[in-house]
Order: structure tokens, then C-alpha cells, then sequence
């Protein structure tokens, strides 16, 4: 069983994102970037399959700052391949544009299962998962929270609103997004990361240019300002707990 | 090629869901701006009844039994067609675990532009998108001869999209759905919790600000003094410190309590999606930052953790005389 | 004239009775030895090597101070003064019998006043022993305290001992029954004895036929307590020197090993009982189940599932039950950590070293919890709570999950701003810490800490934010790579400034800072938290109060700054200075109730537990009349202190104040 994660870093929302000085982009100067969190989850639910069924795992990423430390974590954790894609990353590059680079790269390793997260927060032109698995024509199910692999055929839990859950059935190849993996991402020692750095290689491979035709054209990038913002209730807790329960006591509550 | 705006209905098991009347108001908001008719796109396999309460100008309707219930490649393969042979001006889908598995698809298939995350439109069609944990705005005008569209709950209300006058109705022809590679085997019910928190009027509700699992009894103390209930956010019941059928959101329930009191919860949209029609969101967290206070009626940058305490004395006081 | 006398009441026709005492007691000693090097062998056939030989002098030393003068055991009077008297008792004994066999065969000087002192001495301490059994008895069958195990092996031990010295004892009266010698009152136990027997009007040769009889039993008993010393209780008698001499040396107590290398510079972790060292594995067979570890443990008092009694137990019954199997080459090892150790065992500690204080064998507890929880580490088994705080410190650099530039926020209201020492050079490099950097609850302090530094003229400076989390209880949870990681941002954050000493206000910081990062270039500089530093200025008149507060206090020893680095007088002295009374509380110095947040555990779900420490602690300081402020220094402890405070209910009787404010307040 070939599977393949797809990841990609987006910015940490812990830091203050500020808006470059065209006005239509992130400022990226100060900006960190982590792990999409869904990317994360589709790495250990690929390690969760191989651990139940054998097989390969290779983790594709494109080459931007932080990949590496991404990459090794994910072969301190078992996953058997690395691989960057070199390409002109540095600005704000759009899904169309890196499924159809990952896609070039991914292609060759000839996957049976590929998963990635089922969006990310920076998505402005869809999630990369279904343009992904279109461009590879594969067929996509996203929002998936449980996977089983049998033969030719993957078993995967849909989540729907209000905790329903759709069993459904795809052929492999495909592509899914995945929500939630079966168990929280695991942890792994940083010693072993750093004997990973030591022993893993992480091939690069380059793609042709970048094209990104597909995504929306922005005019203005900006801060919210909240039209309405919630009355706030000053003073120490007591004074807070007292004002509360007048609230409730208004509202009928009490 | 026609100016309209395409909405793809989501129903399911029988239930037209509330992002498609959001949309049908969304398309109503555009077809202002770019002109042409709002037009609602409905799937399915004798699902014609589900189109009498949509506040479309017309209905297409597709039958078909491989429609019956929503499976990606099904709909992507009926939708492809529809929209190559006529394309509109639009088409908009819910950014849903229905939309999303079909709208990017259908972006690279055809070969049309996407828009993801929108939450509502500007007179004159431009397009505002909410990003980044909703710390982030774009807005743009709407792309290419025909644009694909997702679109998030929030920008319109789902009463505005309904109608008590029936729309027409076209049944319109479906390709050949053959040698489908996803099936649906079947739904899985969620675990009947105790409590169905869509129901309850008093909610107290906790995010990742109440940071272990045994803190969680204090919201539990405070929602007994209350006579409410608790429940949660996704982080919450992701680390299994509260049953799945207390998730508040997205994937969760949406619920509309008289109180919605949201303890160290930061107003993520996925989980404000699940809350808007809320009587009275109060909520408390240290972060004056926090995207919750932009939608909570009250709020107290305050420590949950100082504030719990009196505040249960308190109620249980008022309660006691 | 007053002399020992050989074999008295032997008969003739038997022979030499050399011969069956030295052939009895050569036999049972090789049988001792024997089974004793079986239990043994295990200890470096399975444990890992170590080398324990450095300062023989201080190791004699410490043989003499904890194995004969045995302090440890008599910090608790009771049953200090009960072991005492059984052990001296034998050691003098021993020594007795020692001295009759050089009378006997090298050099004869057990006669007149000598042999008149040698029967005193052994006399009195055979009352001793006997006063000894009876506290002994009274302790284990009357008592009963909770940390004691009565099991019926131990009152095998208790028998024999007791019928070893009755044995002597009864001997010695019927020889002098028989004997009556003028200078019988120079062995009152004996002579007192003997009353009784010629009361019974026995004759002389009934009364040496009984002698006789006893002295085989004496014998008898003599050789089958040694032969089974090596399997029961007393095996103490020799682990427990052997352990003592062992001990760690030299190294302070607030100095981790790092993890041990094969010679391929593989990491060893502790997965099974080869993982040990040979010294772990004796820490076990040298533990004699006195569970004053147990009693001194805060997470045991918690009702977690840590005894630090059991824990050495667990090691001592894996070896016992497993040794064989490492010997038996085909089989492998069984699982320890995780098996027979529960991890939630291992992770309820909060290293506050309480019982490496209390054992009176000096047996290492926290080293091997340190060293499990690195296997734990290394496999992912860690729960979601640790994991994120560790994630967030691998990210971030501190287990608030808050940005590296939020770090000096606190700093924005202090006029004049405070020294950048990447920037310039400074006296003292003040290491801030997570808690009080990032904590809102702290922040105040920390502000205050500033300004008493600004107005005592200190010349000082900070990272800002290119501190990380020094690393010290990361280090405890068993992540050693992340330690690593964070030390070297600091160090090459470190290396960059010019100072003359560190600062700190964390003594978490201050115990990694001074024993366990290792500077290159100029040597390791001088670390001091604030306690010693403005202790040292008060004393040396640079320092003036001008207020005395007159506040009834109690002050409590954080585990890192007193049991592990020693630090008890300088704060107390700095109490006083700013005319405070202070009042002890009774578990004070290095006997201090660690707060419970050590060794990672404020990173941890709190699971199951009865009474937190920090409450319990709190009670006891309310229970002292008219204390109205709680003194602590350190971050972790304002935190857990604060919070006790009011789930106790005591807002009104307490406050919770660092030692800072006493000084802010006092200036």
C-alpha cells in the first residue's frame, strides 16, 4: 500500500498578521509558519494505515521555511519518504497552483491513497485536496474522520452537521480530506527528530512554473473591524458575578 | 452562457439545510449587481417536494437514483454537465462537507475559477471572503465568465431565503452516472446523548481556555446552579473531555438558547457558525482580542477560573431567595 | 582476679569445642556469603555499569554518619532511638565477640579492670537491645503506623535477634549462678539473672547442663541467622552500607544524570531492568520497607498512585522474579516501565527529592522516575496535556503557547525601561522565566521585582525575548532532547552579553542554570537567585529599610532553591530584615511540602487525587495562630498557593505574598 500525505505550512495564528503594503496580501516578513493542523491529522492517520496494513508512506510538501523541521518530525514518526517541492513559494501561492505542481510530483510515486487535510485556514480558492485529486483525477471525499483500507477500496467516515456520520465507500486510487484522525496526532521526542535529521534524506524535486489560474483575483485584503462588539462588563469578579446575575436575572434565567 | 446565478441546494436525508437558503439569499444580494436570475440547482431522486419552500426565480431539478443521497462523484458528474452545456454567470456551494468535496473538483474539470470561504456579496458582485481564522478579510470582484463560489454561513439570514410561494420547476436531463467510484453504505447516527443541546434554552459552554479536563466540573456546577446545560467547542471534544453530542459548530450541533454564556471560547467561525441564532451570547475570556466578542451581546475580559467560583455562589444565592 | 573464661561448662569428653564453633560459623559464613553474591551478582549481571569508587574518604565517611551513627534514622525520635538501640546494641556485640577471639588466639587481655569494663559495656547495651525489642514490639504490633509493612517475615527477624541475645544473656546468668564471683555486679544483666536461678535451687550441675543446652541453641540460632540473612529482612544490615557507600558524591543534588550511551552512542533507555544502573537495581535490595519515603511524599499524600516506597519495591520484585530470566540467556527481558511500573506511577512525581532527603539508606528515588519517564518520552507516551505544553515549548520556547515577542511584554510599564543585556553590558543578567514572563497572576510581581531592583541601584539587564524556558522541569518530565534544544538557545543567547553574574527569580531556573548548563569559554559564572543576592546587600549596609512591616509570617522552602540547593537562611535573614516575625511551620527547611507543581505536573492533568498539596499546605499554615501571610519565592508556588488559598476557603485568614513585595513594601 503506496500512501502519500500531502502537507502544507500556513501562518501561526499566534502571531498578529498584518497586511503587506499592497494592500492585497499577507504581510509574510514576520510571519510564522506551522504545520496546517489537518495536515498534521493526515499524517498520523497514513501512520496509523501502515502500522495496520503495511506499506509506504512518502510525505510531499513544498519547500518553504520550516519544511524541513515538518519533514524530519514526520520520519521521526515513521513515515518512510520526504520530499520537497522546490518552486517559487515565497509570496502567497494559491491551491490551483500547487495541486497542479504536487500533482506532477506526486504522479510518479504512483499512490494508492493520498491524504491531506481537508482545508486550511489561508484557503481562498478551495480546499487543495479536491483540486489535488481532479487534477490526478482520482475521486475526493472530504471531511473524513476514520479510514479503512480493503483491497482496491478504502471505507471512510463522512462527518456531517450535528454529529451524523455517512459511511461511504471509494475505489483507489484517491484522494481524501481528512478532518480528524483516529487518534490525536502522536508525540515524538525531539532527540528523535534530531537522530532523524541525522539519518533521513529529504529528495528534492522541482516543478515547472508555478500557475495559478483558477484562483480569485483579491482587490483588498484587510482587519475586520467588528461592527458590533459585545458590551463589556468591568470591574473584579465580584462586581463581574454581580452584574451577570442581573443579566440572567433580566433575561429571565434566574 | 446565461447571467444567472446557479445555488446548489444540500439536502439531506430528506432535510434542505440551512446554508442553501443562506445561499439563495447570497445569489438574491448578487444577481443585483450582475443581473439575471437566481436559479436553484436541486440533486436528487424524487426530491421534487424539497423545492417548495426555496426563493429561487426557478428550480432545475436533476433525478436520478445514483442522487438520491449526496456522494462526490455522483453530483460532481451530473453538476459537470449542467453547468458546460449552459454555463451561468455563478454558481455557489456551500462551504460544507457537501460543497467543498464538489466545487473544487469542478473547478479544475471546467477549468473555472474558485472562490472559497465567501460570506457574502456586494451590491455591485464583488465577493467578501473570511479568512485566517477570521482575523482576515478579501474581497474582490467576482471572477472570469463564470465563477464557482463557496460560501460560509453568517453574511445572510436563512429565513431570507425561503419563500411560501413554490418556484417553477424544470426537471432537467442527467448524463449517464455510471462506473461511480464513491457509494454511500450508509449513515451512522450520533450517539443519543442525554441531552440534545439544540433544544436546551441555558447553555454553558467551554472552549480550550478551560485548559484541563477536571476544570470542566465547574462548568458543570455552574450550568446545574443555571439549570442548563453544558457543552463545547471542537478542541473540547476532540480530547474526549465531552461527549461528541455536546460539540457546538460546524460539525456539531447549531443551537439557539435563550443563553449562550461561552467560557474561554474564542470564537472560532466554525464554531460561531453553530451559535448565530443564539438569544444572548455573553462571553468570558482574557484575550480582548478574542473574534467572540464581536458577535456576544456581553463580555468580560476577565479570568474564567477567578470568576467561576463567586459566580456560582451568586446564582445559587439569587436562587436560594 | 577477674577473667573471660574459655568455653566455660563445655564438657571435656566433646572435644574441642573450636572445633564445632569454627567449623559451624566458617560453614554458615560461606552459605551467607554464597547466597548473599547470588542475590548480588543480579545487581551487575543485569543493571547497567557505573562507576561509584571516586572519594573513597567521603564514602568511609558517610558509611560512618548514616550506616553506625545512622542520623537519618534518628530524625524521627521514636523509632531513631528503637534502632539504635537494636542496632549499636549488635554492632557492640560483634564487637565483643571480636574481641574475645583476639583474647582467645593473639593476645590475652580480657582480665581485671579491662574485662570488668568489656562485661559492663556489654551488659548495659544488652538492656539496651532489650528496651530496643520492646519499643520495636509496641511499634509493630501495637502502633501500627501506616508506613510500615508488618509482614510476618519481619517478625521472624525480630525473633531471632531476640533469641540470639537471650541466648547470651541466659548463658551468662546460669555461669554466673554457678560461678558467683566477686565481680558478678560488673554484669548486672547477668547477675540480676542469675537471682532467678539460684532462687529455683537448682544444683550446680542442672544449672550447668542448662548452660550447656542454651549455648548449643545460641549457637544454632547464631548459624541459621546467618545463613538466612541474605533472604530476609536483616539482608539490610548489608545492602544498606553498601548502598550508603554508593551513594552519589560529589555531584549536586540538583544535577540530572545525562542518558547513558552504548559504546556505539546509542541512548540506553529504561525499558526493562537492564536499563538501571547496578547501584538502582541495590537501591532496591537495600530499601528495608521503612516508607518514610511514602510519608514525606507529596503526591503519595495526594492519593495518586505514587508510593515511593512501593516504586523501589516494584525494582526490588522485577529483579527478584526476573533476574533468573536474564541469566536463563533465551529469554528476554520482560517489560518494566509500563508493566509492573504503571506510567501514571512514574508521572505523579513532582521531583521534589522529599524522600532522597528521608531515606535513611540514601536511596535515589528521582533518578530512576527521571530515567523511566525517558523511555516514556522516547516512545510517545505521554498524554495530551504534556504533549501540547512540550509542543508549545519546542515552538515557542515557553508552555504558554504565547508568541517569543510576548515575552517582554511586561516590561512596557517599567520606567526606565530595563537594560537590553544583548545590547549592552550589565552587573547582572536577571533570567526572568516562563512563569513570571508569560503568567498573568505574575505579572505584578514581576514589575515589582524591576522596580526593588531599580531602586536598590541594581545594575541589570534581561533577554527580552530571546529567553527560553531554562529548562529544568522539562528536563524532569524525561525530555532530554528538548532540554538540549532550549539549553542551546540560551546559551548562545548568553554568549552574546557581557555580565558578571545571573540572576534568577524561578528557583527552577536557578537549580538548571547552576548545576546543569555548561558554559564554555569563561567558565561557568556565578548564579544566585534574588534571596542570596539581596541577602548578601543587606548584610553589607547597601540596602536600607525603611519601613519594618510588623507582620506575622510563615515562609516556605521551595524544593529547588532549599533541599536542592540549600538556600534555607538567606530568605528567613531577609524576612527578619524587614521586620517580619516568622513563624515555622512544622514541615520547614529542608523537610518543606513541595506545592505540587514539580517535576512537570503543572503541565499534567491532575487526575484522581484527594487533597492537592498546596492545599494541604495551606491548612497547615492556617492552623499556626496569627499568621496572616504566606512567604514563598517562587512563581510556580505563588500559583498553586494562591489558588489553594481559595479553594480552602482561607482568603480571609491568609495571603499568598513572594518575599519580593515584603521588599517592595519595606523600601
Amino acid at each position: 500500500m503506496n500512501i502519500v500525505v500531502l502537507v502544507k505550512l500556513v501562518p501561526d495564528l499566534v502571531e498578529e498578521l498584518t497586511i503587506d503594503p499592497s494592500g492585497t496580501s499577507l504581510d509574510m516578513t514576520w510571519l510564522r509558519l506551522i504545520i496546517n493542523e489537518f495536515d498534521d491529522h493526515s499524517i498520523e492517520q497514513g501512520l496509523l494505515l501502515k502500522e495496520r496494513g503495511g506499506g509506504q508512506l512518502t510525505v510531499v510538501a513544498p519547500a518553504v521555511e520550516g519544511i524541513d523541521d515538518v519533514l524530519y518530525t514526520a520520519a521521526a514518526k515513521g513515515a518512510d519518504r520526504l520530499i520537497k517541492i522546490q518552486g517559487d513559494f515565497q509570496g502567497w501561492v494559491n491551491n490551483h497552483a500547487l495541486a497542479r505542481a504536487s500533482m506532477e510530483i506526486i504522479k510518479d510515486l504512483q499512490p494508492d491513497l493520498i491524504l491531506t487535510g481537508v482545508q486550511a485556514h489561508n484557503d481562498l480558492d478551495g480546499a487543495l485536496g479536491p483540486l489535488l485529486a481532479e487534477c490526478m483525477q482520482m475521486p475526493y471525499i472530504g471531511y473524513i474522520a476514520g479510514v479503512t483500507l480493503d483491497g482496491g477500496k478504502s471505507k471512510v467516515k463522512k462527518e456531517y452537521p450535528g454529529g451524523l456520520i455517512a459511511e461511504m465507500e471509494v475505489a483507489l486510487p484517491a484522494v481524501l480530506g481528512i478532518q480528524a484522525a483516529e487518534q490525536p496526532p502522536r508525540y515524538v521526542a525531539v532527540s528523535k527528530v534530531r537522530q532523524a535529521m541525522k539519518i533521513s534524506t529529504i529528495e528534492e524535486k522541482s516543478t515547472p512554473e508555478l500557475n495559478s489560474l483558477g484562483g480569485p483575483t483579491v482587490d483588498r485584503m484587510f482587519q475586520p473591524e467588528a461592527a458590533t462588539r459585545a458590551s463589556m462588563i468591568t470591574g473584579d469578579v465580584n462586581e463581574v458575578a454581580k452584574k451577570l446575575v442581573d443579566i440572567f436575572k433580566e433575561l429571565g434565567v434566574l | 452562457m446565461n447571467q444567472d446565478t446557479y445555488v446548489v441546494i444540500e439536502h439531506i436525508r430528506g432535510q434542505v439545510a440551512d446554508i442553501s437558503y443562506i445561499m439563495l439569499a447570497a445569489g438574491r444580494e448578487l444577481v443585483k449587481g450582475l443581473g439575471g436570475n437566481v436559479v436553484a440547482i436541486l440533486l436528487g431522486h424524487k426530491a421534487q417536494p424539497l423545492a417548495v419552500n426555496l426563493a429561487a426565480d426557478k428550480v432545475l431539478y436533476l433525478d436520478h437514483p445514483a442522487l438520491a443521497e449526496f456522494t462526490s462523484d455522483a453530483y460532481q458528474n451530473a453538476l459537470a454537465g449542467l453547468i458546460s452545456t449552459n454555463p451561468p454567470r455563478a454558481v455557489l456551494f456551500g462551504s460544507t462537507t457537501i460543497g467543498t468535496d464538489i466545487a473544487s473538483s469542478l473547478s479544475i474539470r471546467l477549468g473555472l475559477p474558485l472562490v472559497s470561504s465567501c460570506r457574502s456579496f456586494t451590491s455591485d458582485g464583488k465577493y467578501l471572503s473570511q479568512i485566517c481564522g477570521g482575523k482576515i478579510m478579501a474581497e474582490g470582484t467576482l471572477p472570469g465568465t463564470t465563477a464557482l463560489v463557496t460560501m460560509i454561513p453568517g453574511g445572510y439570514k436563512p429565513e431570507l431565503g425561503q419563500s411560501k410561494q413554490a418556484p417553477d420547476v424544470s426537471q432537467v436531463d442527467v448524463p449517464a452516472l455510471e462506473a461511480l467510484r464513491v457509494t454511500l453504505t450508509r449513515y451512522i447516527e450520533p450517539e443519543a446523548g442525554d441531552v440534545d443541546i439544540s433544544k436546551e434554552s441555558i447553555l454553558v459552554s467551554v472552549g480550550r481556555g478551560i485548559q484541563t479536563q477536571d476544570n470542566i466540573e465547574l462548568a458543570e456546577e455552574l450550568a446545574k446552579a443555571l439549570g442548563g446545560t453544558v457543552c463545547g467547542s471542537r478542541p473540547v471534544i476532540d480530547q474526549g473531555w465531552l461527549a461528541t453530542s455536546r460539540l457546538v459548530g460546524k460539525s456539531g450541533k447549531h443551537v439557539k438558547p435563550k443563553v449562550y454564556l461561552a467560557l474561554g471560547i474564542s470564537g472560532a467561525p466554525e464554531h460561531v457558525e453553530g451559535i448565530t441564532d443564539s438569544d444572548t451570547i455573553i462571553a468570558i475570556n482574557m484575550d480582548p482580542r478574542a473574534p467572540i466578542f464581536d458577535i456576544a451581546k456581553f463580555g468580560a475580559e476577565i479570568d474564567l477560573f477567578d470568576l467561576i467560583d463567586p459566580l456560582i455562589e451568586r446564582v445559587r444565592e439569587s436562587k436560594g431567595a | 582476679m577477674p577473667e573471660r573464661s574459655e568455653f566455660w561448662g563445655f564438657p571435656l569428653t566433646w572435644g574441642s569445642p573450636q572445633i564445632y564453633v569454627y567449623t559451624l560459623m566458617a560453614l554458615s559464613a560461606i552459605i551467607l556469603l554464597v547466597r548473599f553474591y547470588q542475590r548480588a551478582s543480579l545487581w551487575w549481571h543485569v543493571g547497567r555499569p557505573l562507576v561509584r569508587w571516586d572519594h573513597i574518604h567521603l564514602r568511609i565517611g558517610r558509611l560512618v554518619s548514616y550506616a553506625i551513627v545512622q542520623t537519618r534514622v534518628l530524625n524521627q525520635r521514636y523509632p531513631g532511638l528503637m534502632h539504635i538501640a537494636i542496632a549499636w546494641s549488635f554492632f557492640v556485640f560483634f564487637l565483643g565477640t571480636a574481641l574475645a577471639t583476639i583474647d582467645s588466639h593473639f593476645y590475652r587481655f580480657l582480665h581485671g579492670n579491662i574485662y570488668l569494663g568489656y562485661k559492663f559495656v556489654l551488659d548495659s547495651f544488652t538492656i539496651f537491645f532489650l528496651i530496643g525489642v520492646a519499643l520495636a514490639a509496641y511499634r509493630r504490633y501495637v502502633q501500627k503506623p501506616r508506613r510500615l509493612t508488618l509482614e510476618t517475615g519481619f517478625t521472624w527477624s525480630l525473633v531471632l535477634i531476640v533469641l540470639i541475645v537471650l541466648g547470651g544473656w541466659l548463658t551468662e546468668s546460669l555461669r554466673l549462678a554457678v560461678e558467683k564471683p566477686a565481680w558478678a555486679l560488673w554484669s548486672p544483666a547477668g547477675w540480676l539473672l542469675a537471682q532467678a536461678w539460684i532462687a529455683t535451687g537448682a544444683s550446680d550441675v542442672t544449672l550447668t547442663n542448662w548452660h550447656l543446652g542454651i549455648w548449643i541453641f545460641h549457637l544454632l540460632i547464631v548459624a541459621f541467622t546467618l545463613v538466612t540473612l541474605p533472604v530476609g529482612t536483616l539482608l539490610h544490615s548489608l545492602t544498606g552500607p553498601l548502598n550508603i557507600f554508593f551513594s552519589k558524591i560529589d555531584q549536586p543534588a540538583g544535577r540530572l544524570a545525562k542518558i547513558a550511551e552504548t559504546e556505539k552512542g546509542e541512548s540506553i533507555y529504561v525499558s526493562t531492568l537492564q536499563g538501571l544502573t547496578w547501584k538502582q537495581l541495590l537501591d532496591g535490595d537495600a530499601c528495608t520497607e521503612c516508607g518514610r519515603c511514602q510519608d514525606a511524599c507529596p503526591a503519595f499524600a495526594a492519593g495518586t498512585p505514587l508510593s515511593p516506597k512501593q516504586l523501589i519495591l516494584d525494582i526490588r520484585n522485577a529483579l527478584r522474579q526476573d533476574g533468573s530470566a536474564y541469566i536463563d540467556k533465551n529469554k528476554n527481558m520482560p517489560v518494566l516501565v509500563g508493566e509492573k511500573i504503571k506510567d501514571a506511577v512514574l508521572w505523579s512525581c513532582t521531583t521534589c527529592g522529599a524522600c532522597v532527603r528521608e531515606c535513611p539508606v540514601l536511596i535515589e528515588h528521582v533518578d530512576a522516575i527521571v530515567d523511566m519517564r525517558r523511555h516514556l518520552v522516547i516512545e510517545g507516551q505521554v498524554d495530551t496535556e504534556l504533549q501540547d505544553a512540550l509542543a508549545n515549548l519546542g515552538r515557542y520556547g515557553n508552555s504558554f503557547g504565547q508568541s517569543e515577542r510576548m515575552r517582554a511584554r511586561w516590561t512596557q510599564s517599567i520606567q526606565p525601561p530595563i537594560k537590553d543585556a544583548r545590547k549592552e553590558p550589565v552587573e547582572y543578567l536577571w533570567f526572568v522565566g516562563d512563569y513570571a514572563s508569560y503568567s498573568p497572576t505574575l505579572t505584578e510581581t514581576t514589575q515589582m521585582t524591576a522596580e526593588v531592583f531599580q531602586k536598590i541601584g541594581l545594575d541589570f539587564g534581561i533577554l527580552y525575548d530571546s529567553e527560553r524556558n531554562a529548562g529544568n522541569d522539562v528536563r524532569r518530565v524525561g525530555e532530554e532532547g528538548l532540554y538540549e534544544m532550549l539549553a542551546e538557545k540560551n546559551l548562545s543567547a548568553l554568549d552574546k552579553c557581557t555580565y558578571q553574574k545571573i540572576i534568577t527569580t524561578d528557583p527552577h531556573t536557578y537549580n538548571t542554570l547552576k548545576n546543569e548548563y555548561s558554559f564554555d569559554g569563561n567558565g561557568h559564572p556565578q548564579v544566585l537567585h534574588y534571596t542570596e543576592l539581596l541577602d548578601h546587600l543587606i548584610a553589607s549596609g547597601a540596602i536600607k529599610f525603611s519601613k519594618k512591616l510588623n507582620n506575622k509570617v510563615t515562609y516556605h522552602d521551595p524544593c529547588y532553591l532549599g533541599r536542592y540547593n540549600n538556600v534555607y537562611d538567606a530568605p528567613r535573614r531577609i524576612i527578619k530584615a524587614v521586620g517580619c516575625e516568622l513563624v515555622e511551620m512544622p514541615r520547614h527547611g529542608d523537610r518543606a511540602f513541595c506545592c505540587g507543581a514539580g517535576g512537570g505536573r503543572i503541565w499534567m492533568a491532575e487526575g484522581e487525587i484527594q487533597e492537592r498539596p498546596s492545599e494541604s499546605r495551606i491548612r497547615e499554615a492556617v492552623s499556626m495562630n496569627g499568621v496572616s501571610t504566606f512567604i514563598v519565592t517562587c512563581p510556580k508556588d505563588i500559583t498553586m498557593y494562591r489558588d489553594a488559598v481559595k479553594t480552602t476557603g482561607n482568603e480571609a485568614k491568609i495571603v499568598v505574598k513572594d518575599l519580593m513585595e515584603m521588599i517592595h513594601a519595606a523600601l
